[in-house]
This record gives C-alpha cells, sequence and structure tokens, in this order.
C-alpha cells in the first residue's frame, strides 16, 4: 500500500513543476516590461524601475528566475493583483467558496437526474424511454452552455420572472460569512428569507454548469448498467425470485457505480471550464469570473496564479480519486 | 444482437468471399441512423458554407439604419426580405448564420488537421523511439490534460493576443493529448507484433516501418477522435468568441455573434437564439456522426 501511495505521488511531481514551468513562461512571453505592467497606466521612474527588477530578480539569468519563482510558490506567494494590490492567494481564497458552492449544487443536479435516467434507459434498453433519454443527453453534451444560459435567463427570468438575472443573493440581504457558502450561511443566521433568496439565484446557474456532467453521467451509468445487468448473479438473483426493483437497486446498481464513480472523479475539469462561462453569463462572484476579469484587465499575476492554484487543485482531487480507488480496490492497488 | 450482425450464410455474395472492408463499413454505417442524419446535417452546411455568397441575401457586415433590430418576418414588425429579422446595426441575422456556417465549418477543419499532424507526429516518436523523449512527450501531455480546456485555451490566447487564428491555434493545442495518445499506444501495440518484426528483417527502414507499416493501425482511432474533435473545436472556439478572445467583430462567428447579442437578451430573443441553434445543431450533427463512425470502425464493438 505504502508503496501504491509514493509511485502515485511522485507522478504528481514532474506535472507540478510542469504547471509552475507553464505559469512561469507566461508571465515571460506576455509582451512588455513586467515592472511596467505592474506599475500600471501610472508608469513608474527610472530609479524605482530599477529596485524593482533587481527585487523581482529580473536581472538574474532565466533558471535562477524561476528558482526564485519557486520558492516564493512554495511559501504561498503567488504575487499581488494589479488591481486591487491584494495578494492574489488572498483574493482566490475570497471567492473560492462560490465557485464549490455553484459546483456542488451543479453535480448535485447532474446526479440526482443522470443516474435515475441512466438506470431507466438500461432497464427499458431499446425502448422509447432509452431512445430519448440518449438523445436528450447526446444534445446536453453538445450544448454550448454559454448559450443554454441565455436562454435560460430570456424564459426563466425575462419571461416567466421566477428567478433573478444574476448574482448570488438578493442586496438587501447581509449574511455574515462563517462558511463562505451561502446556502449554509444564511441557514446558521436563522434568515429564510435570505436563504431562498440565495436559492433562487443559484437554480440557474447550477442547471447550466449541471448540463454537461448530467449528459456525461446518464450515458455513463446506462453503458455500467448494461453491462452489469448480463451477468450472471443478475440471472442468479432474478432466479431466487427477487423483485425486479431490488434486482435493479441492489445487485445491478451497486456494482456499476465503480465505472460511475470514475466518471464523475473526471468531471472535475468539466466544471472549471464550465464555471468560466456559467459564472461569467450568471455574473456569479466565483474564481471563473475573477479569471475572465483579470484578463480583460490585462492582470497577470492573478492569471498567473489562478491557473496555477486551480491546475494544482485538480491535480490533487485526481490524485485523491486514484488513491480511494487503491484503498477500495486492492486489485489496482497491485498493478504494475 | 448476433443474429443481426452476421450475414446469412446461405446467401453468399457472387465472389463467396468476406465483403469488401469498406462495403462492411458502409453497411454497419448506413444502418446507424443518428450517424445517417449527422452526416446529413453536415452535407448541408458544408453546401451552405461553400456557397454563402450565392445563398445569403445580404453581405454579412453590410448595416442598414432602416432596420435596426428587426425581428423574423413571421412576427408582427418584421421586415420582407430579412427572414428571421436583423441584429442591433441592421445586419441580416440569416445570411450572418449562413456566412457562420462556413466560418465554423472552416475552424472545425483546421484545428482537427493542425492537431492531428502534430500529434501524429508527437505520438510516433513518443512510441517508436521510446525512452526519455517519450517520458518527456507524454508529461507534457499530462500537464496539458489537467488544466481545465477552456482556462489552457484562455492562457494561450492571452500570451498570443485574440482573435480568429490564435484561437485556432489555441483550441488546436488544447486536443492535441488525446491525438498523441492515441498514436502512441496503437505505435507501441504493433511494433512489438511479428509483421513489424519480419518487416525490420527484410531490411525495412525506421521511416518505411512507420509509414508504411504502424500508421495504417492508427488511422481508424484517429478518424473517429478526429470527428469527435471537430465538435469540441466548434464548441470551445465558439466559447472563446463568446468572452471576446477568439473571432473579432464584425466577423459572422456564431460565438462572437452571441456575444453582441447579450446585452439584447431583455427585447430580442432572435439574435440569441438563432448562432446558439447553429452551434448545437453543427456539434450536435459531428457528435452523432463520431458515435456512428466508431460503432462502424471499431472491431471491438462488431459481432
Amino acid at each position: 500500500m505504502l508503496r501504491f501511495l509514493f509511485t502515485r505521488v511522485s507522478l504528481v511531481i514532474p506535472t507540478f513543476i510542469g504547471i509552475t514551468l507553464l505559469v512561469f513562461v507566461l508571465i515571460r512571453l506576455i509582451p512588455g516590461d513586467p515592472i511596467e505592467t505592474m506599475a500600471g497606466e501610472r508608469g513608474i521612474d527610472a530609479k524605482e524601475h530599477a529596485r524593482l527588477v533587481h527585487e523581482y530578480g529580473f536581472d538574474q539569468p532565466v533558471i535562477v528566475q524561476y528558482g526564485y519563482y519557486i520558492l516564493r510558490v512554495v511559501q504561498g506567494d503567488l504575487g499581488r493583483s494589479i488591481v486591487s494590490h491584494k495578494p492574489v492567494i488572498e483574493e482566490f481564497l475570497a471567492l473560492f467558496p462560490a465557485t464549490i458552492e455553484l459546483s456542488l449544487c451543479a453535480i448535485a443536479f447532474a446526479l440526482l437526474i443522470g443516474i435515475p435516467a441512466g438506470i431507466l434507459a438500461a432497464v427499458k434498453r431499446n425502448s422509447i424511454f432509452d431512445q430519448g433519454i440518449m438523445g436528450l443527453s447526446l444534445t446536453g453534451y453538445s450544448m454550448p452552455i454559454f448559450w443554454w444560459g441565455l436562454l435560460l435567463i430570456l424564459l426563466f427570468s425575462v419571461q416567466l420572472g421566477w428567478t433573478p438575472v444574476s448574482g448570488r443573493i438578493a442586496v438587501l440581504y447581509f449574511v455574515e460569512a462563517k462558511t463562505g457558502f451561502l446556502l449554509i450561511d444564511t441557514l446558521l443566521a436563522g434568515e429564510f428569507d435570505a436563504f431562498r433568496s440565495a436559492v433562487s439565484h443559484l437554480i440557474l446557474p447550477a442547471i447550466v454548469l449541471g448540463t454537461v456532467p448530467l449528459a456525461v453521467i446518464a450515458r455513463m451509468t446506462r453503458s455500467a448498467m448494461l453491462e452489469v445487468l448480463g451477468e450472471d448473479y443478475i440471472r442468479t438473483a432474478r432466479a431466487k425470485g427477487l423483485s425486479n426493483f431490488r434486482v435493479v437497486t441492489v445487485h445491478a446498481f451497486r456494482n456499476a457505480l465503480i465505472p460511475i464513480v470514475t466518471v464523475i472523479g473526471l468531471q472535475v475539469g468539466v466544471l472549471f471550464t464550465g464555471a468560466i462561462l456559467t459564472e461569467t453569463i450568471f455574473s456569479w462572484p466565483g474564481v471563473g469570473s475573477w479569471l475572465i476579469n483579470a484578463i480583460a484587465r490585462r492582470d497577470y499575476p492573478v492569471l498567473q496564479g489562478g491557473t496555477l492554484l486551480i491546475g494544482s487543485i485538480i491535480m490533487s482531487i485526481n490524485l485523491l480519486v486514484d488513491m480511494t480507488y487503491g484503498l477500495i480496490n486492492p486489485r489496482i492497488r497491485h498493478q504494475r | 444482437m448476433t443474429v443481426e450482425a452476421t450475414p446469412a450464410p446461405t446467401a453468399p455474395r457472387a465472389s463467396a468471399g468476406p465483403p469488401h472492408p469498406f462495403m462492411e463499413f458502409v453497411s454497419y454505417f448506413s444502418a446507424n441512423r443518428g450517424a445517417v442524419i449527422g452526416l446529413g446535417v453536415i452535407g448541408v452546411l458544408a453546401i451552405l458554407g461553400l456557397f454563402a455568397e450565392f445563398l445569403a441575401p445580404f453581405s454579412p457586415t453590410q448595416t442598414n439604419s432602416q432596420v435596426f433590430l428587426k425581428p423574423p418576418v413571421w412576427q408582427a414588425g418584421g421586415v420582407a426580405g430579412h427572414w428571421l429579422g436583423t441584429d442591433a446595426i441592421g445586419r441580416d441575422m440569416l445570411s450572418r448564420l449562413i456566412y457562420g456556417a462556413r466560418l465554423s465549418l472552416l475552424i472545425g477543419f483546421a484545428v482537427v488537421a493542425l492537431s492531428v499532424t502534430a500529434g501524429t507526429i508527437l505520438g510516433l516518436i513518443a512510441g517508436f523511439f521510446r525512452g526519455i523523449v517519450e517520458i518527456v512527450i507524454m508529461r507534457m501531455m499530462d500537464i496539458l490534460l489537467t488544466l481545465p480546456t477552456l482556462l489552457l485555451a484562455i492562457i494561450i490566447v492571452a500570451i498570443l493576443g485574440p482573435g480568429i487564428v490564435n484561437a485556432l491555434i489555441a483550441v488546436a493545442i488544447v486536443l492535441l493529448p488525446h491525438y498523441v495518445r492515441i498514436v502512441r499506444a496503437t505505435v507501441i501495440a504493433e511494433t512489438a507484433k511479428d509483421y513489424v518484426t519480419a518487416a525490420r528483417l527484410t531490411g525495412a527502414s525506421n521511416l518505411r516501418l512507420i509509414v508504411k507499416e504502424i500508421l495504417p493501425n492508427c488511422a481508424a482511432p484517429l478518424i473517429v477522435q478526429a470527428t469527435l474533435g471537430i465538435s469540441t473545436a466548434i464548441l470551445d472556439a465558439a466559447a472563446l468568441g463568446f468572452i471576446g478572445l477568439g473571432a473579432q467583430p464584425p466577423t459572422p462567428e456564431w460565438g462572437t455573434m452571441l456575444a453582441d447579442a447579450r446585452e439584447f437578451v431583455l427585447r430580442a430573443w432572435w439574435v440569441v437564439t438563432f448562432p446558439g441553434i447553429m452551434i448545437l445543431i453543427t456539434v450536435l450533427a459531428f457528435n452523432l456522426l463520431g458515435d456512428g463512425l466508431r460503432d462502424a470502425l471499431d472491431p471491438k464493438l462488431k459481432r
């Protein structure tokens, strides 16, 4: 087991170094003098410029500069935003809960609908349900979600007036941030109107962000279930006279879970890509819209630090998923 | 499944031999209704794109101050001639959508051509020469796969500058790891086989081994992945256009059109609805075609 953990963790290190290299090279490739970029539009006098060039080590060889960069990253210093002058990591941590809250609700939506739909399609194979569900799921998979968001706003916010167009909560509520998750914070504060407002703001973005994972999960559930339903032990279970419901939910679905869980783990990257677009459409104050705004403002430290953080988070989640398999399934642990 | 897939042995073909691989492929493919529909839709889009000059009633960039934000003809206030209405500066929606088809298909094919070429070369090098070269190439691909695709594309465009060509390069880089992995895996599996050893013994050069013996084996999975890659490319390029980093206005690119339309979501449903429908239909068609090709070309799924 220790050996398995060791090989998995050691595989991550070159990838992490690669990401830091990529992010480091990014800031070097962007045209223009980095100090002048940092100084912003007001400009900077020559003496101050020379001092900063020395302080940031830009007068040193590139390899030494990379070393300094890594040293700073390891100490948690990802630079400061050019616009707000706050540390990048601080801004990231302030906005990250909003993205997590949105992503968790999106994946919950995807699971709640995707898994039953996939099971139904597999059990009623080749029926009209199966064809309908698979057709819808391929459509969901092909959906340009930035357009899907606009359509939902057009229908539910503009035509029906059911949901607000943008933001995370109505401005009249102020809830003390304890966890950073508004759904929990409002309940902790006992403000149920605020909770309702938060839910109504969350519902459309969660549907938009959950659409592609929903389609993938439904397809995966169907094919995993079809495979399991052909096994001998399912025939045995049926021969024992168990009800169809029990055979499907207890005997088949449990065994189909492994590939489904794998797919859910793989959706993390998809969720981040989707979060960038979803947050932009709904003005959701999360990490995705923060990065897009950083590009518009040419705030390169934010782009650099944010990319590194997101890359590291995805890498850690992938590692965690891998290790969980190793713990659950000894066969995976002893491979190679 | 087995019953329908196996041709009846009592009714042999005239030649009595197995069917030609291509005919076999055609029969599998045409049995898949979704794939045939997908191919048909792509055909229509290709005709729209090729003959945009003749089919579009107006120039895609021609503005007309008489017809700002007019709805489609069937709705009250619609203007004859502008079938799908006009946008905020009086350009004809239908014409822009037709020219958009040309652009999106061009983007899709160009991205995949770029990505498949580079991916095949890198995959061949990694799979054939192994060792340190392979480790370096595959680690680089892992890094590309770790970052969210759109974020990676955004970074690349941030370096290169916004614009349609740079967006195209960015999406091609994002798609690269899939092709490298496919080619490398096939090359490693094939190089170990006897027929390659036999060819090597007859004195075939490395280049000949790669091009003549090994590469043809990558064709089927590459074609499938390339078809699915076109849909991803069109979707990602439109997303980049939507956040202002892809094609720049007034280019009639569907994603860019949606970005322009965002502020009119409250009063002009048509400028928001139609470009998205076009993206959805196009991407769906390529996904249907890709799924059909996979079923028809993958020997593991046959029989």
